[in-house]
């Protein structure tokens, strides 16, 4: 393991009593990047984390954080990381500044230290004049900002946040989203979500997980260009039917066509190419030749949507315990 | 150390701002006062031998309170933790389980002892009042407060093992007020069997509780019953130790 290598996980298996969370996974996260580890609900993300957060042991394998092994130097690891579990467990009676300042605190900061780092994640979090309000009567939105606060406060390496946005509405999520890009410049994230647009905004990578396995893992743009396999061509063109089966017939990149009538004089074809080839310039010339009129030519690419449905679908949802 | 303070700190905290915390120190409060109550009749009816604070723990209040109070202070502790997930919080910080455990039992212990003061305000009053130095000396009084305290570290560290085990606050309760009970219970049995094998019932006569208490009262303080009371009180602690590391080897 070099020294660019934050997570370092290694057939890492995990199993409740009776029931595998966790089978036989192994990933890298390197220094700086936004990791999103998507999947179903009981895919395995939460126990991943809590893993890695030195929660729970692993029932067999090895995980490593910066170098540290998450279960023989889980306080060289806990100093390092930033954890903020799923539904974000607060004390609700205590106030947001006493809350941050005891977990400062906590964490191993100074008297002056914490203060002074309190004040500057309170700023980061947009918790600014939140410093008196009791936790117990926060909205939710406020709430989780907290608990971000907290996984930022000891400045860590690595920050795990386990559904950070979850429950919380559309205006709430992108300032969430905000902060958490804004984090990448000085800390490795790893995040855990099940809303798709969420991971595609903010991470560089991404961990596809389904029932306890790592089914792909890739950027998005990969993923998506691993799916093109299967990607189709829209053409609308003005020629006569016959005609236009004819000469796409002949196209050797074309696997398989679909025609139909649009509106008036266009056709629309439907095109899947073969071994994911862009036919798109053949198609062009091949109007320009006849003297086709087109009016649009289109490759759909599949969201990071269907390659999620794709990826989790044959496996069958389990609810973690 | 710093770790601990910042722990325990936060404990007291929990204690005091919660309505729960005044409600157990209002309903003691009445239990002592209605102790002192009957201290006060009793005084005045005829005269006794007793010291005074013997006649205080003979009016029964002392056990009511003890048994009751420890498991409600100590439910929440790590169960309610547990139930709202700060648990995972708490133990992902750089903590050692030593500190927590520790910083909660302090915690417990420190709140008690406050929930203790008013019976030194009942015993100050009846020393002001009958002005004979004899009924209530350093000693008895010494005794009295040493008991209290080492009865209180007993089931408070039972209550903790309690909620250290379960998930839900009023799971904790039932379990240390039935396991606090039945201690208290297994040293009249002592007397209840009769004497067949000698070596059980002087192991019974251990934890007579009641008997130990007894003399505390009365200003005795018996090496072997503070040897009991802080062994036994160290051994829930470490099975508490234990219940908090389970998860490190389930």
């Amino acid at each position: 393991m070099n020294g660019n290598t934050m997570i370092e996980v290694k057939n890492l298996t995990k199993r409740y009593a009776g029931r595998t969370a966790v089978a036989d996974i192994s990933f890298t996260v390197a220094r700086g990047e936004i990791v999103g580890l998507l999947g179903p609900n009981g895919a395995g993300k939460s126990t991943t984390m809590r893993v890695l957060a030195c929660f729970l042991p692993a029932t067999s394998g090895t995980a490593r954080v910066a170098g540290y092994d998450v279960f023989h130097e889980s306080d060289e690891v806990r100093r390092r990381i930033g954890y903020m579990p799923e539904n974000n467990p607060l004390y609700p009676e205590m106030r947001v500044r006493e809350y941050l300042r005891f977990r400062a605190r906590l964490k191993g900061l100074g008297w002056r230290r914490s203060r002074q780092r309190v004040s500057t994640v309170m700023e980061q979090c947009g918790l600014g004049d939140m410093g008196r309000r009791v936790i117990g009567q926060l909205s939710k939105g406020y709430r989780q900002r907290v608990g971000l606060a907290d996984a930022l406060v000891h400045e860590p390496e690595l920050i795990i946040l386990d559904e950070p946005t979850i429950g919380l509405d559309p205006q709430q999520i992108r300032a969430v989203r905000q902060l958490i890009k804004g984090l990448a410049e000085k800390h490795t994230v790893l995040i855990s979500t099940h809303i798709l647009s969420e991971a595609e905004m903010t991470c560089n990578r991404m961990l596809i997980m389904g029932d306890g396995k790592i089914l792909a893992a890739d950027t998005s743009d990969n993923l998506q260009r691993l799916m093109a396999g299967s990607s189709q061509i829209v053409a609308e063109i003005a020629a006569s039917a016959e005609e236009l089966r004819e000469h796409l017939a002949q196209l050797p990149h074309v696997a398989h066509f679909d025609i139909s009538a649009v509106d008036g004089t266009f056709l629309r074809c439907v095109l899947t190419p073969r071994d994911g080839l862009d036919v798109r310039p053949l198609i062009w010339l091949l109007a320009r030749e006849r003297g086709w009129l087109v009016r649009e030519l289109t490759r759909s690419r599949h969201s990071l949507e269907d390659i999620y449905v794709q990826i989790t679908k044959p496996r069958e949802e389990e609810e973690e315990g | 150390m710093r770790i601990f303070g910042v722990l325990l700190r936060r404990e007291l905290t929990a204690f005091f701002l919660s309505v729960t915390g005044y409600i157990i120190i209002a309903a003691v409060t009445l239990l002592i006062g209605l102790s002192f109550v009957v201290l006060i009749t009793n005084l005045g009816t005829d005269p006794s031998p007793m010291p005074v604070t013997e006649m205080f723990y003979r009016t029964y209040f002392f056990w009511l309170i003890v048994l009751l109070a420890a498991p409600i202070i100590t439910m929440r502790l790590y169960a309610l933790e547990k139930s709202t997930g700060t648990f995972e919080t708490l133990m992902t910080a750089p903590v050692g389980d030593f500190q927590v455990v520790a910083a909660k039992f302090a915690a417990a212990i420190i709140f008690y002892i406050v929930m203790w003061l008013p019976m030194a305000a009942c015993l100050f009053i009846v020393r002001h009042l009958t002005s004979q130095t004899r009924a209530l000396d350093a000693g008895t009084i010494g005794g009295m407060y040493l008991g209290t305290f080492l009865v209180g570290c007993l089931f408070l560290a039972l209550g903790c093992f309690a909620s250290a085990i379960s998930r839900s606050q009023m799971a904790a309760a039932m379990i240390s007020f039935v396991l606090g009970v039945s201690l208290f219970a297994l040293g009249f049995l002592a007397e209840a069997i009769p004497v067949v094998a000698q070596w059980q019932t002087q192991v019974l006569s251990y934890f007579g509780l009641f008997e130990q208490m007894h003399d505390f009262a009365r200003g005795v303080v018996d090496t072997r019953a503070v040897i009991f009371y802080v062994s036994l009180t160290l051994f829930f602690l470490f099975l508490t130790l234990r219940a908090v590391e389970s998860r490190r080897w389930r």
